[in-house]
């Protein structure tokens, strides 16, 4: 295929703005995939993103297309939707000269879009501005219109208006990606730089590369060289992406496809690496490479601790396809052995929970998620703090900082009040106030990165009825009072649910944690003392009364086995409760902080 | 159905090895004193055709109503020698809930004419937690029991069954059971008035005068087999305990084409144990530490001393290094402490 002939284009579109089922709409329309075979949203393929309708893995899909009987190669490259995922957004944002930016007609424009679409047009990308679910009751495309004129500087005329779900636009929408996406520029001649956008893990062929060619070509057997890793390969199979892989001897500059050289775990591959060949390689590496970064940091035990060599090889299992998955081996009083993880956010983490229970059948505890503070040390030298019982001695630090962001959220007018209300609350600094229309406001803060990951999103979406977006990016370390709560049980610490807390929010958390911990712990044969301390100084105390009475009256010939078999069943439901000295905790008080409102 | 419970006596009698003296026997499990005077001697008449009898208590339990006094004379001449009394309570409104066909005027002269048919062994069961506002109803029970004098009292907490018209009850909210404080402080009620009284309770649930003590049920606490005859009654080797199919047709035909029906549950050395546990310490004489060191190698007071301390300090449990025992306050807490030293 020639390079005129070639599109790649990405979808910007905020969840729920119906991204997938018209990304299916194109697939159909282009007969990549028969009317028989489409599943509803295609592009989805796992399980878990169906039914959380966002995109987690991003992937690229091929449709031909013909126009004023040439055919034109469209790869479609798909983006996921959480600023979890941002880094990947980016580069697969690189990987295009195109991108179809899809807004409800219903809802408007959302802070994620912008953010995306700000990035896109930092990449010079051709913006085609469409207007979905225009089908609705509720859809008001003229004053949305509005909103993305004034967004992208377009023309009314070049905004398309379609529907996924009835099929009005598609054609339209094909038609404007040949017509008005750039074709790829690039020297098909040159030495091979293409660009890593993502990797899909195949249990039975290894990681599969997803990249795209800026310059050069690249054929089967080729010896291969990824810039930043510096890892040597051989391209064993190369090909194109349609439904299924289309194996290809050689590919050149401007496309888009994968490449399987016998890797065999997801880290060895870094989204955003160059690849080149050994013998010719590329002067430069593609620019924007980072690594990823976990910035939500979490405990994860078995419930069963005889569970933790199983729970280790499932967590190594999700690391093979999973490479912004990080962790290491730590060790809780409380819990018994497990690992210390990073995620890139808490969609991440929920998501890593919950692909351990689905696919791996592993019951976990999640303790109190944390972002990575630091600590100025006495000696001017920073010590990471990635969990609680990282905390150094206060006496041997000058301060501790925590990360901070600037959050973008955009609201509907009338709720601009309780939003900045809540960012107050989360010690949050208003930074900016715009008006994109007279109702939809766009409001900056700067804002701790701890206050975000918890339920941050949810309060923001129940103050605002929903009609609130955020979207979020790193700023920097800056100087806290944060200090280290504890948590104990009849005067035993239990350190996993200690966390590191603001100082100012210290005492609120404790008395809450403590109100929980009250309703989760049952009561036993002693009276149990619940305490929150900041060091040594207790400031919340909640007590468990003892049990009254647990006798069953009757004990004759036909009771006694029944009744040991009850006991020991009860007994055994116990052993999943955690031991700390002599007080039985079930696994739900470890999550307590977490349903802390 | 008589037929078959003769012929299941017949067909086991061998199940406590022969030549083992029988001592105790028990008729209860419903209501058995509904049973005709000749079916009741036919019963007896096959256990001593096939059983060697060496017999120390011979009991039936009986409700009020049925205890006419040609009934009483009956059942002494049948050789019975104790009576347990299904009183449960002395409140008009409280049988009624209850669904219990007597009333409690029957009740006080049931004792009575027990007592003139030379019914020395009495014992009489009455149920608290009830849910009243206060306390004083279950007084009065207590202060009328104990007026009457019987040797013996069972006690025993009202439990909501599911699948019970109480249970549905409760489901649907037409009830509201007592809660556990409630029934905790009935408990002590009881515990004290007994205690003032002259009852010693040798067991949780059961109180009685010196020399009073039920032989049959201090017997299944001490883990000395038993055969249980009829529909859904359960029976102990000592290794094993089998339970009667419960269905009263399947257990006729059952025993029509002369097939015994039942489960068996094979106890390990540690089912064993734990169950010893379970029903030792519910009593006066508590778990024998040195019983289950020689019985089963087994040394409680160093494989539970962390658990055994902590009870201890917290007035639950008292050790004397031969026995643990519970305290008053411990028997409140009897299956949780059990459970707490099972192996």
């Amino acid at each position: 295929m020639r390079m005129k002939n070639i599109r790649n284009f990405c979808i910007i579109a905020h969840i729920d703005h119906g991204k997938s089922t018209l990304a299916d709409r194109l697939l159909q329309e282009t007969q990549t995939v028969s009317d028989r075979d489409m599943q509803d949203q295609l592009l989805d393929n796992m399980d878990l993103e169906r039914e959380r309708g966002i995109t987690i893995k991003s992937h690229a899909i091929q449709m031909k297309y013909m126009h004023e009987g040439e055919e034109y190669t469209l790869n479609l490259i798909d983006t996921p939707g959480h600023v979890d995922f941002s880094y990947e957004v980016s580069r697969s944002i690189a990987a295009c000269e195109g991108a179809l930016l899809i807004v409800d007609a219903s809802q408007g424009i959302e802070a994620q879009t912008i953010s995306n679409l700000y990035l896109a047009l930092g990449h010079d990308l051709e913006i085609i501005p469409v207007l979905n679910k225009i089908d609705l009751p509720g859809a008001d495309p003229d004053s949305v219109a509005v909103e993305v004129i004034d967004l992208i500087g377009c023309d009314k005329e070049e905004i398309i208006l379609a529907s996924g779900k009835t099929g009005i636009g598609i054609d339209d929408i094909l038609k404007a990606v040949v017509t008005r996406i750039p074709a790829p520029t690039g020297d098909p001649e040159a030495p091979l730089q293409a660009m890593i956008f993502d990797s899909v893990y195949n249990p039975f062929r290894g990681v599969e590369v997803i990249f795209r060619i800026f310059n050069g070509t690249i054929s089967k057997g080729d010896k291969i060289k990824f810039v930043n890793t510096g890892r040597e390969y051989e391209a064993d199979e190369i090909g194109i992406l349609g439904l299924n892989q289309i194996p290809q001897k050689t590919m050149s500059a401007g496309n888009v496809g994968y490449l399987i050289s016998g890797v065999k775990v997801a880290k060895e591959i870094k989204v955003g690496d160059t690849i080149t060949h050994i013998k010719r390689p590329c002067e430069k590496a593609i620019q924007g490479f980072e690594n990823v970064k976990p910035m939500v940091f979490a405990g994860i035990y078995p419930v069963d601790t005889t569970e933790y060599e199983d729970l280790r090889a499932s967590m190594e299992k999700l690391q093979l396809n999973d490479a912004s998955l990080v962790w290491e081996p730590e060790t809780s009083a409380a819990l018994g052995f497990g690992f210390r993880c990073g995620f890139l956010g808490m969609l991440h983490m929920e998501i890593i929970q919950e692909r351990l229970e689905r696919e791996f059948d592993m019951t976990v505890i999640t303790t109190v998620p944390s972002v990575q503070f630091r600590a100025l040390m006495t000696n001017d030298t920073y010590q990471v703090i990635n969990a609680p019982s990282d905390m150094p001695d206060p006496t041997k630090f000058k301060h501790i900082e925590e990360p901070f962001v600037k959050a973008s959220i955009i609201t509907a007018s009338e709720y601009v009040g309780p939003v900045i209300q809540l960012c107050m609350e989360k010690r949050g600094q208003i930074k900016n106030q715009v008006y994109l229309t007279a109702e939809r406001v766009e409001l900056q803060f700067d804002m701790p990165l701890a206050e975000i990951v918890f339920d941050f999103f949810d309060k923001l979406k129940t103050i605002s009825r929903g009609y609130a977006s955020l979207d979020y990016e790193l700023k920097g370390y800056q100087p806290s009072h944060m200090v280290r709560l504890d948590v104990m049980l009849n005067g035993e610490a239990v350190d996993a649910l200690s966390a590191i807390v603001h100082r100012d929010k210290a005492y609120e958390w404790g008395k809450r944690l403590c109100e929980k911990l009250k309703e989760l712990v049952p009561r036993q044969m002693f009276e149990i003392a619940i305490q929150a301390a900041i060091g040594t100084k207790i400031i919340a105390r909640e007590t468990v009364k003892a049990l009254r009475k647990n006798v069953l009256a009757k004990c004759y010939g036909g009771d006694i086995s029944r009744k040991r078999k009850l006991l020991e069943k009860q007994k055994k439901g116990k052993k999943r409760m955690r031991q700390v000295g002599n007080v039985e905790v079930p696994q739900e008080a470890f999550m307590a902080v977490l349903k802390l409102d | 159905m008589v037929q078959m419970i003769n012929k299941e006596l017949s067909l086991r009698k061998d199940y406590l090895q022969g030549n083992t003296q029988i001592k105790t026997i028990y008729f209860g499990g419903g209501t058995p004193s509904l049973l005709s005077d000749s079916q009741l001697d036919s019963i007896l008449n096959t256990i001593h055709r096939n059983y060697n009898l060496a017999i120390e208590e011979l009991t039936i339990e009986t409700n009020p109503d049925d205890l006419s006094q040609k009934k009483l004379k009956s059942l002494k001449r049948l050789g019975f020698d104790r009576l347990s009394i299904g009183i449960q309570s002395f409140q008009e409104d409280i049988l009624k809930f209850y669904n219990r066909a007597h009333q409690a005027s029957e009740s006080l002269q049931a004792i009575s004419l027990a007592k003139d048919a030379g019914f020395s062994k009495l014992s009489i069961d009455l149920i608290y937690g009830f849910p009243n506002p206060d306390h004083r109803k279950w007084e009065q029970d207590l202060a009328i029991a104990i007026a009457q004098d019987p040797g013996h009292i069972s006690s025993y907490c009202l439990t909501i069954e599911p699948k019970t018209a109480l249970g549905n009850w409760a489901d649907k909210g037409k009830f509201q059971p007592a809660s556990e404080d409630f029934g905790a402080e009935q408990f002590e009620i009881l515990q004290t008035a007994m205690q003032t009284s002259g009852y010693i309770q040798y067991e949780i649930s059961n109180f009685g005068k010196e020399g009073h003590f039920a032989i049959h049920n201090t017997n299944y606490w001490r883990g000395i087999p038993y055969l249980g005859i009829g529909p859904s009654a359960h029976s102990f080797d000592g290794n094993e305990r089998g339970a009667n199919i419960s269905n009263n047709n399947k257990y006729i035909e059952s025993l029509k084409a002369d097939k015994l029906s039942f489960e068996v549950d094979h106890l390990t050395p540690e089912d064993l144990v734990n169950e010893y546990i379970l029903t030792s310490l519910r009593t006066i004489w508590g778990t024998d530490l040195h019983y289950l060191l020689q019985t089963y190698q087994i040394d409680l007071l160093q494989d539970k001393s962390y658990m055994i301390q902590k009870l201890n300090e917290e007035k639950l449990l008292e050790i004397d290094y031969t026995s643990l025992k519970l305290t008053t306050k411990g028997k409140l807490l009897a299956d949780s402490i059990a459970s707490a030293l099972f192996i």
